[in-house]
């Protein structure tokens, strides 16, 4: 194995991690908001999605079994993003030890350079919400009713200030999928001439879409639509 | 001094084969044991470098860049000669040596010339095994464009960046060898003296661009590959820091220089536009592959290239040589283009400029055509001047662009000092009075990868054991010479620059030992050049230490250089009563074009240093021909 | 025109340097940015100041000598070109304009506005070569290269090793360069033997130096010769490619191969 570890020492292959991790979570991402999108059909049919998520997999294995390897799936690959990100970060800083006097950047997008802070950002986000949806512990005034996500979600949103941070963490997260779903693209060195102009297209389509779709739950909850 | 050029005998086509049987050869495990000085990475100090490090022997390779990837040899754009025969248009081995003879205006050396067109094909094999992406045509096979000065199509070429591509191989080629430590790489190194140890080279006196300090380095024999002296013009094509320092402490050493007055003055350069300007912008000449060189019929002609009909143009270079038209040779072409300015006909400011015209390409081969053949040109031409080159005709005016003048080498590339052997422009062989385009990278190649390490062997057998140190009193004195003459320039503490003083002896060289020349004019030339040289060792300002990074000192000791070799030009011009391709005598011409004197001339003119102050020695090696017969060029 | 310049000086490598502000006056807008600091030195050795040190050769955008940061971009605002290429026209008469060194750990700087790059060519030793002697070649035409394949390989040599790409990354990432060099023989029928190994040591020796590509972008929009940032990605597949075959391997075809569909898709 210690072709993976040298692998892994170098700077392309942490990208390359990066990469693959990302599309991973990427693809639970899409998953989740495409479930969520079940607040639309009323209580009901969230609470029995979030229902079959337990018992996904049986009776071939134990209730739950799938979502935790899933979870630890999740927690495996959020790691390795993380941990890859900050040692290239701490690379990079090294690698330009004096700071320019002024500097422009002609190319780079907004989204590109928030990508480090975008990541807090969304880790702090993503603690959170656990903390709020999964965990049930009180990190604000809204009452966890367990086993009933519906009322959980629509009594959060209710609250403003953390409808206003799921909506903050969301744009961050938009931005963060906005270059990372085309920089994964440039790290696995997928591109040819024909594919090229549709990884932007992926890139922004998707960000747009997972976006959209995570706001627009704490606004409709905000503005009534979902009770 | 006796020259001996040491052409082996035997007919021409088999001089090459014949001479690398008679080398000794160098025992393979004997050639780590010889040092050997490379001094310049450009096409043929890189290539000769690397080779030399391939097979075996302790190479040092000394450049003045950061890199050695920087050399001018980068900047040729339009492509390198290859009697290969890939379009079956006629060419052959035989065909290039006689274009090449011939372009030269038969003042080169027969067997030289002969051997050049020979190894032409190796180096475009060598060339594409390195991985040089030379244009290829759509099945996959390579592609050749026409060049000046010949009717066969047998230039190879990258883009626009043909030498900068063919420097790429030997420069990756030297890296490995740098990364095998068989070369040692010393960059930011500039070459200050050649050390003669009992009358053999044996060393060099360097001086750090970084730290400034003076070191000598001992070898076995020494390679020049520094390029050429063209920036004694101050404005030419050539880079801002190439120069003739190399070669000139070399030519004091002993070395003879031959035919300093042969200077090219290349016909397609952008015109000067300001006093500011700090050097000439090369157009390639393959440009005048579809171009048409026009000016206006009529003296004062003012208005705008596209107002002027067609009656009232005149296309001088279709006019008078009809068989070749606007691919005359270089010299032919730049003379002719002076010739409309100073009869008033010339256009742009300063009227000092002719146009080259596409719209007929355009018309006939469509403007997508003509962005992939000279796109880069077309976009370097409007980047420079503002203007667009598909629209309105370039404005082109001939820039000083190459020497073929340098050190005298023998057939071996060895100069008159044994043990200094001197390759690429830095010698004189090949070109005679005028170089063909797309041949000076054919040269410089050949040269390094091929000749110099075939040669070398020859020479270094006689060196078995026969390594000096650097403390030989010899290395002593030229160490302490250099050291002198910095303190010298720093010490002046006069009041103008040293650009200053370079502009006036560019301006001073080129009214007078530029496209034409007059006895009268070289005279005078002569006397400035020395007033000029005299003040600038009194007047010339050189702030800063010797001990750093210091860019004023490192041009005073070139500019320095360039008025000794400024003098010897115009000597040599003087002495030479004829006009034979970059030398236009304007005593000696017929119906304006170059009237060669074969009877008294036809020799190699190798100048022989004998101190400061006296006049050089002239020493003279016939040329021969025994394969070509001597004959007027005509381009008619 | 006139322009103030706020041009970084700094005697020497472990000395701390400082903007200077110096007055350029009457500069004409044909000059060249080289040029009009070639003005402005003139003027300074007249008054007895020493002159602004930059590097610079060829003055015709090819031997990538010159370079420096202008208004915080490489090479100055106008893309695709090297500095001594860019003209005063692009600025305005008053204009301020800050001049400083590329800044890099991989570049420290010499004095003024120079910087080592020998970095850079340290790179290329890695394996930036086809590992050819001199009279090794077969005959050039026994090599066929389809001309979409050629021209892909000059877009990449087109590199002029300048360093803007490092200069201008916010990470200080050589990727740019090196990816350029891999790709120009990568790409050929000569550099298929070595293709593998040689990106290996490259990249390795890379990363000893420079920063690592968050794919910004920053580089290709300075390059001069407008090199594209395809070549990052390219080298990242061979890279990934040559660990997944292993370093000797010869059995295993390259898992991507796209080089026939480029010529089918480009041309």
């Amino acid at each position: 194995m210690s072709w993976l570890t040298n692998f892994y020492r170098s700077a392309v292959g942490k990208k390359a991690v990066m990469a693959v991790t990302g599309v991973f979570l990427f693809g639970w991402i899409f998953a989740h908001m495409v479930g969520n999108l079940k607040l639309y059909l009323g209580a009901e049919h969230l609470n029995e999605y979030a229902k079959w998520l337990r018992v996904m997999g049986s009776p071939a294995m134990p209730n739950s079994s799938l979502l935790w390897l899933a979870r630890a799936a999740l927690v495996v690959a959020t790691w390795l993003h993380v941990q890859a990100a900050t040692q290239l970060t701490l690379m990079n800083r090294a690698a330009r030890p004096i700071a320019y006097g002024e500097r422009e950047y002609p190319a780079a997008t907004y989204a590109a350079r928030t990508m480090r802070w975008g990541g807090v950002i969304i880790i702090l986000f993503v603690i959170y919400h656990l903390l709020h949806l999964t965990l049930g512990v009180h990190v604000n005034p809204a009452p966890f009713i367990e086993g009933d996500p519906y009322h959980n979600v629509v009594a959060g949103f209710q609250i403003w200030w953390v409808s206003a941070f799921y909506i903050i963490a969301n744009l961050a997260l938009g931005l963060h999928l906005y270059h990372g779903l085309w920089s994964m693209f440039q790290s696995l060195g997928l591109n040819t001439p024909k594919f090229n102009a549709w990884r932007r297209n992926f890139a922004t389509a998707f960000a747009a879409i997972i976006t959209a779709a995570n706001i627009s739950f704490p606004l409709a909850v905000m503005l009534g639509f979902v009770r | 001094m006796e020259l001996n050029a040491r052409i082996p005998a035997g007919p021409i086509a088999e001089k090459w084969a014949k001479a690398r049987f008679d080398y000794k050869l160098v025992n393979p495990a004997n050639k780590r044991k010889f040092d050997i000085i490379v001094v310049g990475a450009g096409l043929a100090g890189a290539s000769a470098a690397a080779t030399l490090g391939e097979l075996g022997y302790n190479v040092k390779c000394f450049v003045f860049h950061d890199s050695p990837r920087r050399a001018h040899s980068i900047a040729a754009q339009g492509g390198i000669n290859a009697a290969k025969n890939y379009q079956n248009d006629g060419d052959s081995i035989r065909r290039l040596f006689y274009d090449t003879v011939k372009g030269g205006d038969y003042r080169s050396r027969e067997a030289n010339v002969y051997r050049l067109a020979e190894l032409s094909v190796n180096i475009i094999d060598q060339a594409v095994a390195q991985g040089v992406p030379l244009a290829r045509e759509y099945a996959g096979l390579l592609e050749n464009r026409s060049f000046g000065g010949v009717q066969v199509s047998r230039t190879f070429y990258a883009r626009g960046q043909t030498g900068q591509q063919l420097l790429l191989g030997a420069f990756q080629a030297l890296e490995r060898q740098i990364a095998l430590r068989r070369v040692q790489m010393f960059n930011r190194y500039e070459m200050l003296d050649l050390v003669v140890v009992d009358g053999q080279a044996k060393g060099i006196i360097t001086r750090s661009l970084l730290t400034g300090a003076i070191e000598a380095h001992a070898a076995d024999a020494v390679v020049l590959g520094t390029g050429g002296y063209a920036n004694v013009f101050y404005l030419s094509t050539n880079a801002k820091a190439s120069n003739a320092t190399a070669i000139w402490r070399a030519y004091r050493r002993g070395a003879a220089f031959a035919n300093p007055c042969y200077t090219q003055i290349h016909p397609t350069c952008i015109p000067q536009s300001g006093d500011y300007q700090s050097k000439l912008t090369l157009m390639s000449e393959s440009l005048r592959n579809d171009g048409r060189i026009w000016v206006p019929k009529n003296q004062g002609d003012n208005r705008v290239a596209d107002q002027i009909p067609e009656s009232e143009r005149d296309y001088y270079l279709e006019r008078k040589y009809p068989s070749y038209g606007n691919l005359a040779p270089r010299d032919i072409a730049s003379r002719a283009a002076k010739e409309v300015c100073d009869e008033g006909r010339g256009v742009g400011s300063g009227g000092r400029g002719v146009y080259l015209d596409f719209a007929d390409a355009i018309d006939r081969l469509g403007r997508p055509l003509i962005e992939e053949r000279y796109g880069n040109l077309f976009e370097m031409y409007a980047d420079i001047t503002a203007e667009n080159p598909y629209q309105s005709p370039m404005r082109i005016y001939p820039a000083p662009h190459y020497t073929m003048g340098g050190l005298w080498v023998d057939y071996n590339l060895m100069s008159t000092v044994p043990g200094l052997y001197v390759i690429g422009e830095a010698n004189f062989s090949d070109h005679g009075a005028n170089r063909l385009g797309a041949s000076a990278l054919m040269q410089g190649l050949a040269d390094g990868y091929f000749v110099l390490p075939t040669t070398i062997g020859d020479y270094l057998v006689t060196q078995m054991g026969k390594k000096v140190p650097t403390d030989r009193p010899e290395f002593k004195a030229a160490q302490q010479a250099v050291e002198e003459r910095i303190n010298r320039l720093i010490g002046a503490k006069g009041t103008r620059t040293v650009d200053s003083f370079h502009r006036e002896l560019g301006s001073i060289t080129w009214n007078y030992c530029g496209m034409a020349r007059s006895a009268e004019g070289l005279r005078k030339a002569i006397t400035e050049i020395r007033q000029l040289r005299d003040q600038y060792w009194r007047e010339v300002r050189v702030l800063g230490s010797d001990e750093e990074p210091n860019q004023s000192l490192e041009k005073a000791g070139r500019v320095a250089d360039f008025f000794e070799l400024a003098e010897l030009m115009c000597t040599d011009a003087l002495h030479r009563n004829e006009s034979a391709g970059g030398h236009f005598r304007v005593e000696y011409q017929a119906d304006g074009e170059a009237k060669r004197n074969d009877a008294d001339y036809a020799y190699v003119a190798a100048w022989e240093f004998q101190g400061d102050g006296e006049p050089p020695r002239l020493n003279k090696e016939p040329l021969e021909y025994e394969n070509l017969h001597l004959a007027t060029r005509s381009y008619k | 025109m006139n322009l103030t310049l706020h041009v970084w000086r700094q005697k020497a490598r472990n000395t701390t340097g400082q903007f200077v502000t110096y007055k350029a006056t009457d500069v004409s807008p044909d000059a060249s940015f080289l040029e009009m600091l070639d003005v402005v030195n003139e003027t300074l050795i007249e008054k007895g100041e020493e002159p602004i040190l930059f590097e610079h050769d060829c003055r015709e955008g090819i031997c990538g000598s010159c370079g420096m940061m202008i208004n915080g971009v490489a090479h100055g605002p106008i893309g695709g070109t090297a500095t001594c290429q860019l003209h005063m026209r692009h600025f305005k008469d008053g204009d301020n304009i800050r001049i400083e060194p590329w800044r890099a750990r991989a570049f420290p700087v010499i004095k003024d506005l120079v910087v080592d790059r020998g970095s850079l060519d340290r790179i290329i030793q890695a394996g930036g070569y086809i590992s050819v002697n001199t009279g090794n070649a077969p005959e050039a035409n026994m090599i066929l290269v389809p001309k979409a394949v050629q021209e892909l390989s000059m877009d990449a040599a087109a590199c002029i090793q300048c360093g803007a790409c490092v200069a201008q990354c916010p990470n200080g990432a050589a990727q740019l360069f090196t990816s350029a060099k891999v790709a120009h023989l990568g790409v050929l029928p000569q550099g298929q033997p070595e293709r593998y190994e040689r990106v290996v040591k490259m990249v390795e020796v890379m990363e000893e130096m420079f920063g690592s590509c968050t794919n910004y972008g920053e580089c290709e929009a300075v390059c001069p010769k407008e090199i594209s940032i395809d070549f990052i990605a390219r080298m990242n597949r061979d890279y990934l490619v040559a660990q997944f075959r292993g370093p000797r391997s010869t059995i295993l075809p390259p898992l991507f191969n796209t080089e026939e569909e480029l010529v089918t898709n480009e041309t």
